[in-house]
Formats: C-alpha cells, structure tokens, sequence
C-alpha cells in the first residue's frame, strides 16, 4: 500500500537493530511534500539513523518506510517482502539529496566537479549541461567565484554549501540534512542556514537533523523530538519549543536553549 | 617570492617597510660538508685507481650491442610484469573489499599462495608448465574440447618469465591497493552511494583516486624492485636479461667485476629515470589534497587583492 499523494515520506513503525541493539524502537510520523521537518533530540536518540535509513543507507529491520509513495529498500510482491537490487536502490536514492555533517566533498575534485559528478555519472547528463547547471547552482549557493576551488580551500560553511548544490544538482524530490551546521565555526552557520532557509521558501521538502532552535522555529513546519529511539513529542516547533508537553522535551529544552 | 610581493607593493600605495633580516649562520652544515666532501673524494679515488674494477674494460661493454639489448629486455620484463601487476591488483584488493564473500575468499587464496611462495620458486615452476601441462584443452571438463593449446610451443619462455612475476608481483600489489583504499574516509564512499552512484562507480571514480596517493609512493618502490626481480628469471630459464646476459659475456671474459658494474649502471640508470616519473605522477594525484595553493592560483588572489584596492 501507498500513502496519498500529498505525503513525501511515510513512517510506519520504523525499528533499526545494530545486532542485538537497539537504535530505533517504531518510529511513525509523516512529512508531507513540502513540508520542512526538524528532528531534535539527544545524540544517540536514533535521529541521524532514522534519517539514513530514509535513504537506504540503513537498512531498516522492521515497520514500513515509504518515499514518495514507494516502499524504501523493499519490493513488496504479495505479502512478501524481497531485498531490492543495489541498481533498484541506487536508483530509489538518486531522487532524495543528503548532506552530511561533515560535508563529505571530494577532495580531489574541484567545488565545480563536485557538483556535476553524479549528473554526468548517473544520469548521463552531457558535460555541457551538466556544467551549465551546476555553475548555477553554485551561483545559487553564493560561490560562483570558487567553481574552480578545491574543497581544502574552502572554508567550512563553503563547503557546505558546495554540498548543498552537489544534491541538488540529481533534482531531488526530498532533502535530507544530518546536523549539517554542526562542524561549522559560529559565524559560518548563518551562510549554510541562510541557504537552507531560501531552499524551504521554494517549496523543497526537507527533513533536518539539527540543534539550532532557531531555525526550526522559524523554518520549520513540524519538529520531531527523538529520544533513546522513540518520538517524545511532535507537533508545531514554535509550540513545541515554548510549551513542551513531555518531561523528557523539556529536560533536553532547559539545557540547550 | 619576495620579489614578487616587492613588485606588488610598488603597483599599489607604498605599504608597511618589509623585513630584511640578517640570515642565521649555521657553520655545522659547512663542517660537515666539508668532512663529506673529503671522504667522498678518498672513495671515489680509490675506486679509479683500483685496477680490479677493470674501468677500461666497463668503458668497452657499457655500450656493447648484447649488453643495450638487454637492457632493453629487461625494461620490457619489468614494463609487462608491472603492468599485469598492478591491473590484477587492482582487480584482487578490489575483489578482497567488496561485499560478495566469494570474490573475497577467492581473492584471500590467490594471496594466500602467491605471497606465501618464493618468486624464484615460482619461476622454476612456470618453467616446468610445459612438463607438468603438455597441453591445454578449451571446451567442456569431460564432454568436448574445442582447442588444444600445446604449452611448450604457445608460451614463449620470455611470457613465461612475465606471467610468472606478474603473478606474484599482484599479490603484493594488491595490498598495497588495499591499503590506498582502506585509507579514504568511509564518508566518501557513503556520499557517492548518497547521490546513486553504484559501488562500483564510487570504487573508480571517488575512492580509488583518492587512494593514489597513498597507492603510489610503495608502487614505485614495486616497480623498482621489479626491476631487479628481473635478473631472477634465469630460473625459468630465461637468459636474455641484464644481468644474466652480462654474467654470460663475463664467463667469456673471465673477469666479472667489470661487466657487474656495467649491469649495476644501467639498473641505476633505469631506477633514476623511474624516480623522476614518480615524482610527476605524485603531483598530479596530490591535487586537491593540501590547502597550500599553486603558485598560479596564488598570483590570481594577489591580483585579485590588488584590484580591490586600486
């Protein structure tokens, strides 16, 4: 079965086992197409796990988990579920953008590279057009002047953004953030936010591990906290921030705001 | 370099006055120079006036017509055995890091065996392989055979002598791949698989170039031990190589010293050529990998610099 078609991501009682631990126990939320969801909560709460097992990197070992209406990882024949191809998820994953919280650039490619790679690789996209597109993109994250720059030259919230476009440039449909402002110097956040925030405006849906409270209560449609592998609490950010309901929220709330 | 930032400041509005330091002196260096330079000399003479070296007679074969051949032998052993070498390698470190456990144990075997016995034995034995196989049959095992190699006339002993280093020069190879790609951060590959690129897209494109780096340095020290692995191949028998061939004129001659410098010069000759091909081959993979920019790059910040304040 398939969610309607206003959903982008469907979680039907999540779990993730590392051997005989485990890291997530049933998670179940939605994110609607266009919607931007901040997941919160204590490292090791199981946020940045249930984020890669959005896009197959995990592989979940139980519930149901849908993008875009399709089952993630997993063809369903009947009631039978059959482990999918690394071709058939190879291909699920070039749709959904990741960014990581230590950007994970290639190093011996330029920023410009970076962001052409996959579309010339994966989708065959002729250099041409691929060059084309990913200057704009670059343009669009405030770095035309470094499409030459290799990523140790670049500072951190550069380089970062460099990652944001290198994502974007496969056209995702979804987009993914693990704590991406987390390995930045304070002043260097702003720059990745800000791009981050101008993406939400244009209606990308996202999901976004993070601690910057700020952000999710400005940005954010839904906030999601996560604690030892469960939702705690969910619902609007800005009322979740102000009046958390949960004891557990509220605990983690006291200390990082 | 100073020169250069002079030249900037005099473009521009006069700057701050720069430093002109009287340089430290450093007379150890100088001493032991000097000390160097003695012994050095004292070798060096007593080598020329020594008539054991025979240098009249190492003048004589340096550049005879046997001994450049060869040489030119032993580059080609050493360029086809490197080549295989390095090509299954890749191909067995590869095989050793992916998911599928049957290339793994495969790969784990071939190692196993081809390191765990001596080149020279292996030689021997590839020298033996028309004896022990008379002959190949391609086909079905036990049903029907639809070509029949004969081993003593299909290999040449020289692909002998080359598929026999090559093998064992692989299984060394291979760690040293192994050790290049162990050696690039797991992110990278997680964000080439993040983008759909398939495992082996991220392999040769993202992963392995960034395991040059790391791959080259010990891969030439391969290649030069190659090179003088050759002189091994006697064992097959191969006889057409440096040293076997010098160490056959000098059964003529009777006087080995001279035509044992005469192989060691063009070993020394061949090993310093290889070492300025690594160096160009570091650099090339090296790029991206340090924040310390090109000297073009930097001129186009400084005029970038210059501009803004014109």
């Amino acid at each position: 079965m398939s969610g309607p078609s206003t959903e982008m991501v469907r979680s039907e009682g999540v779990c993730k086992y590392f051997g005989a631990l485990e890291v997530l126990k049933g998670i179940s939320l939605t994110v609607n197409r266009g919607e931007v969801m901040c997941l919160l909560g204590p490292s090791g709460s199981g946020k940045s796990t249930f984020l890669r097992c959005i896009n197959h990197l995990e592989q979940i070992t139980a519930g149901r988990l849908y993008v875009d209406g399709e089952l993630v990882g997993y063809h369903q024949r009947g009631d039978k579920l059959h482990e999918m191809t690394a071709r058939d998820a190879a291909r699920q994953r070039r749709d959904i953008g990741m960014v990581f919280q230590r950007f994970n650039l290639f190093p011996h490619k330029t920023a410009l590279e970076n962001v052409t790679e996959a579309p010339i690789r994966v989708k065959k996209q002729p250099k041409s057009q691929a060059t084309a597109r990913g200057k704009e993109l670059l343009a669009r994250v405030g770095l035309s002047d470094k499409a030459e720059a290799y990523p140790a030259q670049l500072s951190g919230g550069q380089q970062q953004r460099v990652a944001i476009a290198r994502a974007l440039a496969m056209d995702p449909k979804l987009m993914l953030f693990d704590e991406p402002t987390s390995a930045l110097d304070p002043e260097l956040v702003g720059e990745v936010l800000d791009v981050m925030k101008r993406l939400a405006q244009d209606g990308m849906t996202m999901v976004v591990v993070t601690h910057e409270m700020g952000f999710a209560r400005e940005v954010a449609d839904s906030l999601v906290f996560m604690d030892a592998g469960v939702v705690v609490e969910t619902g609007d950010p800005r009322e979740v921030l102000a009046n958390p309901k949960h004891d557990r929220t509220k605990a983690f709330l006291s200390k990082v705001l | 370099m100073s020169e250069r930032i002079a030249a900037g400041r005099a473009q521009g509005a006069a700057g701050p006055e720069l430093i002109q330091a009287v340089p430290l002196r450093r007379p150890g260096r100088y001493l032991a120079a000097a000390v160097i330079l003695i012994a050095m000399f004292l070798f060096v003479w007593g080598v020329a006036t020594n008539s054991a070296y025979g240098w009249g007679e190492f003048g004589k074969y340096l550049f005879d017509q046997r001994i450049s051949q060869a040489a030119g032998i032993t580059l080609l052993l050493t360029a086809f055995a490197m080549l295989g070498a390095i090509v299954l390698g890749v191909i067995l470190a590869v095989m050793r890091l992916s998911p599928n456990p049957v290339l793994k144990s495969v790969s784990w075997m071939f190692l196993w065996f081809f390191r765990g016995t001596p080149v020279y034995v292996q030689l021997v034995f590839w020298g033996l392989l028309a004896t022990i196989y008379k002959r190949i049959d391609l086909g079905v095992p036990f049903v029907r055979q639809f070509a029949h190699i004969d081993t003593s006339t299909f290999f040449s002993v020289f692909w002998l002598a080359v598929i026999g280093l090559a093998l064992n020069e692989s299984a060394y190879m291979a760690e040293i791949v192994r050790a290049g790609i162990s050696s690039v951060d797991e992110g990278q590959q997680e964000a080439a698989t993040a983008l759909g690129m398939s495992w082996g897209q991220s392999m040769f494109r993202i992963v392995l170039p960034q395991a040059m780096r790391v791959i080259i340095p010990p891969t030439g020290n391969e290649l030069i031990s190659m090179l003088k692995t050759t002189s091994l191949v006697t064992a097959v028998p191969y006889s057409f190589d440096l040293y076997t061939r010098a160490r056959d004129i000098s059964a003529e001659t009777f006087n080995p010293i001279p035509l044992l410098l005469v192989a060691s010069a063009w070993y020394l000759f061949f090993t310093s050529v290889l070492m300025v091909g690594q160096f160009y081959l570091e650099r090339y993979f090296a790029r991206g990998a340090s924040r310390k920019m090109s000297a073009k790059q930097l001129q186009a910040l400084a005029d970038a610099q210059g501009g803004g304040h014109v």
